[in-house]
Parts: C-alpha cells; structure tokens; sequence
C-alpha cells in the first residue's frame, strides 16, 4: 500500500513554478531518497505534505488522507524534520517535547512517557535538562528529530537531516533513519549523493520542480555508464606507448596527461575503454610485452556527482531539445 | 483542548523565562503605587475638608478615588499591552518555528486561543499587585466590594480587546518592533477616536463615540456593568481573533 500518494503535484509562487508536475508514491515501511540540486522543489514538495501551504493544484494524500480536504488526520500521520531545524531555543529539551506532545494531542502522562521514549531513541536523555540553545548542532539535530518520533506517527518527512553535521554525527543520525526501515515511511531530502545511496531503498531526482529519474540507488552507480574510464601509468617513451594504446581494440579513447612531479620518467594516460575485464588485461598484458613498465593501471570510478549532473543535465537538454521542435512544429 | 493547553503553558513558561514579565510588574507596580498614594493624600485632604463644612457632605471613596485610579491604569496597560503580544507570533515566523507548529495536528484557532489566554493571564497577573492598594483601602475605609470586582471585570475586558488587537498586529509581521508599534497605534487610535464624535457630530459622530475603546470602559468601575459595554468588548476580542486565525490562515494558502 502506499504510504504518500503525489499525483500531478504543482505549486506556483507568482510567476515562478516551483513544483511542476510531480508524480510519486512511496509504500509503507520505504525510505525514500529525494535528491535534487538547491531550488528543484524538494522543500516545497516537503511543505506541501507536511500541510504547511496547499498545493497549487494536484494532489498529495499521507496514509490515504489528503492533505488540503483531511489536514488534520494528514498531519497525524506525519512527524517533520524542516531543513533548519526551528526548535524553541529557550526551552529545555524535556519541556520542549512535552510541548509537541501536548500540540500533537497527547494527554499529560502519555505526553510524558513520549518524551521518554524518543529521548532514548534518539539518544538525548542525558541532556534533558538542558536548554537547547545550548546543545550542539548535532544534538539540536536529534531534538529535532525526536520532535518528529513524538506520538509515533507512520510517516517521517526530513528535509536535509545531516546539513551542517560533522562525520560522526552523520553517521549517527543516518543510522537512526536506517533503524527506522520497515517500521515506518520516510522521506529524506539531500543533496548528499552518497548518503541517499546509503541510506535509501528507492531514490526520487528532480531538477526545476519536475522528476528526472527515480528508481533503485544504484541508478546512481556509474556502472550505468557503458564505457569506464582507466588511468594507465607506464615507464617507458609516452610516444611509442600513445600508439600502442591506440591500436588496442576496445580502447576508444587516449589523453596523455601531465607525468607527475615526483615520478619522473612516467608516461601517464586517462583512457576511454569497454567497460570489460578482459580489455583491461590485455592493455596489461600489451604494455608489458612492448617492454615498458606497467607502474599503474586504475579504473576511474565516475562518481556520483557526475552520475548526477549527467541525469540532470541530459534531462534538462532533452526538454530543451522538445520543446524546440515543439516550437518548430508550431512555426 | 490539549493543544491549546500546551501553547497556553509554553506562553506562560515564556513569560517568565524572559526579563519582560518582571520589568512590567516592576513597572506598573512602581506608577500604580504613586498614582494610589498621591490619589489617597487628595482624597483624605478633601474629605477632611468635607467635614469641616457645616453642612454634612459625605464624599465616595469608589467614584473619588477607585473610578479615577482605575481610569489611569487602563492607560498604562493599554501601553504595557502591546509588549505582552508584539511577541507571540512574530517570534514563531521569524524564528521559522511556526512552521514546525503549523506542521502538528492542530488547528490554526488552537493556536490563537492558546496565546491570546496566555496573554491574559499575565495581564492578570500584572494587575495582581493592585489588590494590595484595595486591602488598604478596605483596612482604612469602606469601600464598595461590588463596584470595585465590577471595575476589575471592566479591566479584563479591556486587557483582552487590547491583546485580541495585539496578535492580529503579530500575525501581520515577522518584526516584534513593527508588530508593538502597530498594535500601539492602533489602539491609541481607538482611544482618541470618539473625542472627535462631538466635534464631527450627526449619526457618524455617534458611531465614532460607539466605536471608541475608552467610553466603554468608563461605566465599569462606577460599578455600572452595562451589556452594550459587556457585548462591545465580546465583540471587539472576537472580531480581532476572528481576523488573526485567518489572517494565519490566508499565510498558508499565500506562503
């Protein structure tokens, strides 16, 4: 069943159309990665299902409740991490929960026991007595999320939950979300690559309020790409080697590069080849025979940033591209 | 129900977490007792004054001192009142807090309600200190109990037609400095505007007089409890609340 329901999802500020078009579900128990680069829509998309301000038009239903006709049970459902964590700093964190918990419905006691619990959940029961604007920002962090835990509800909406976090910590917060896989529906926003790859099940890009891709993580693998890309170091004259390279078969592409500075003698190349295991035993096998020196040979991992740029840039050109001879047609 | 307990308590936790309850009472603690004291000496010179007449006049302590001193604390909390409110939703925006708030399972009114009673209850508490200077009243004289919890219940009314007024200026901005200045205005608007009634006169003059703030408290600590009076102030602070819920409202749908 399906935890979040977006169909057709788009808000307007003005004359800027910040979501255009956004279509996605995610099923009960997923953790679901929405990745895209600053201003594509994700915390818009994220207001949108936490209530904060109606869609334009489209629509978005949480547990099967939508959000502008039912958004009271829609808000039920969901706990909200917003992206600058806003907590009240001048509360103690102990008070500041029993606070959500009276504002979520909670009755005393039950707000009480509540507050116990996410703080051991999330690991701040030591620092219950403390005000929170003098917590750190990775504690601030888990106040925030333990905000979200209160009342229990099915749905967790984060936006940006390891922004500004030192290693550690992000470790930390991102294996309390994974703890969560299962029993509860999360949406998690990041500009983050590897994180969601981490983190995620399932992955949601959108780029300028519309959805490029969304799919498995490893949609962001680079073994996506059909060639892979080598380096190849070798002692021996980088001329003769430039040409033994070139009449490999497999191998698509040479760029001798700059022999780095503490290594004199060594020819180094970036190659474009098959993404093929033999291939790169037998450019090992070549050089070798040709009497040069094998001093290195490394496939070039494409990382996830680039995977990310190619989505969206591809995407970006491919409307470009439509919409030119749309307006072709047109003329 | 318990979300609006919940904002009440987080208000009132507010309240006394921040220097600002305290320099308030300090304050109108300070002016009150000078008020009362320099009140009490007029009205003692005058009544001995009284006596001395061969004819027997006998003076009212509640329409020569209480009805006057009451008069000059309903200015000074119409200027203390928008400090209490300049806060209560312009922090939230500002601080993006309210969109966390807005986030939970609550209705907009909840959470209108819960400020504007937390908001009275300080107010309350801020005329607390006052019921001294009526011990010391009933401890010196015999003053009229029923006149003095009427002029009393006049003052509530009033504290809460200027906070009513205060959130909705709160709810307009996200600048507490902007949001007092404007309430303040506002209500000092309200205050003068039926001086000008007689002055512009006809039904309009009339209308400018039924709207004024002042006029209507005036009957309450004579101990005259007046329903136009009492169904002035219930729709003053309904109205305003009215227009803050959907003023809070409107944020969502423009945002």
């Amino acid at each position: 069943m399906a935890m979040i329901e977006v169909k057709d999802l788009r808000k307007r500020f003005g004359d800027h159309l910040a979501v255009d078009g956004l279509d996605f579900s995610v099923a009960a128990g997923e953790i679901l990665g929405f990745l895209g680069p600053n201003g594509a829509g994700k915390t818009t998309t994220m207001r949108i299902l936490t209530g904060y301000f109606p869609p334009s038009s489209g629509s978005a239903t949480i547990a099967g409740h939508d959000v502008v006709d039912d958004p009271l049970a829609a808000r039920r459902a969901v706990g909200y991490l917003p992206e600058n964590v806003p907590l009240y700093v001048d509360m103690r964190v102990r008070e500041y929960l029993d606070f959500v918990g009276g504002a979520k419905g909670l009755k005393g006691l039950e707000a009480r026991r509540e507050t116990k619990r996410v703080m051991e959940a999330t690991g701040i029961a030591d620092r219950a007595g403390q005000l929170i604007k003098q917590l750190s920002k990775g504690y601030r962090q888990r106040v925030g999320l333990a905000q979200a835990l209160v009342a229990d509800p099915p749905v967790l909406i984060l936006d940006e939950p390891t922004i500004g976090l030192d290693p550690r910590q992000i470790v930390e917060i991102r294996s309390l979300i994974k703890e969560m896989a299962g029993s509860k529906t999360v949406i998690l926003s990041s500009h983050i690559l590897p994180e969601v790859a981490a983190t995620c099940e399932r992955v949601v890009i959108i780029n300028q309020g519309r959805l490029v891709a969304q799919g498995p993580p490893s949609l962001l693998r680079p073994e996506q790409a059909g060639n892979s890309r080598l380096r190849l170091a070798a002692l021996g004259d980088p001329a003769r080697l430039l040409a033994l390279l070139l009449d490999l078969p497999g191998v698509e592409g040479v760029h001798p590069e700059a022999a780095p500075a503490d290594q004199p003698g060594v020819a180094v190349f970036s190659l474009t080849a098959a993404a093929d295991p033999a291939l790169r035993a037998s450019l090992a096998k070549a050089v070798v025979e040709s009497g040069a020196g094998l001093v290195e040979l490394t496939p070039i991992a494409q990382s996830l940033e680039e995977v990310f740029v190619q989505l969206i840039t591809s995407e970006s050109a491919a409307t470009a591209e439509a919409e030119n001879s749309a307006g072709e047609d047109a003329a | 129900m318990s979300a609006t307990a919940a904002i009440f308590r987080k208000e009132m936790r507010a309240y006394f977490c921040s220097p600002i309850a305290y320099v308030l009472w300090t304050c109108f603690v300070a002016l009150t007792g000078y008020f009362f004291y320099s009140g009490l000496l007029y009205y003692s010179m005058a009544s001995m004054q009284a006596m001395q007449q061969p004819w027997g006049v006998t003076l009212n302590l509640q329409e020569m001192l209480m009805a006057p001193l009451m008069s000059n604390w309903s200015v000074m909390l119409m200027l203390i009142s928008p400090l209490l409110t300049m806060r209560l939703l312009s922090e939230e925006k500002r601080s993006g807090t309210i969109e966390l708030l807005l986030s939970y399972p609550l209705s907009d009114a909840s959470v209108v309600w819960g400020k504007f009673l937390a908001a009275l209850t300080m107010f309350a508490l801020i005329l607390l200190p006052t019921l001294a200077q009526v011990a010391i009243l009933f401890w010196l004289g015999q003053p009229h109990l029923p006149a003095i919890l009427a002029g009393y219940l006049g003052l509530i009314f009033m504290g809460g037609a200027f906070i009513a007024l205060g959130l909705l200026a709160s709810a307009l901005t996200e600048n507490q400095i902007v949001s007092g200045v404007l309430s303040f205005v506002a209500l000092l608007m309200l205050w003068v505007v039926g001086w000008s009634g007689n002055l512009v006169g006809g039904s309009l003059g009339e209308a400018l007089k039924a709207l004024a703030l002042g006029p209507h408290f005036e009957g309450f600590p004579k101990g005259l409890i007046d329903t136009a009076d009492v169904a002035y102030f219930i729709l003053f602070i309904g109205f305003f609340l009215f227009v803050t819920i959907r003023t809070l409202e409107a944020k969502r749908w423009k945002a």
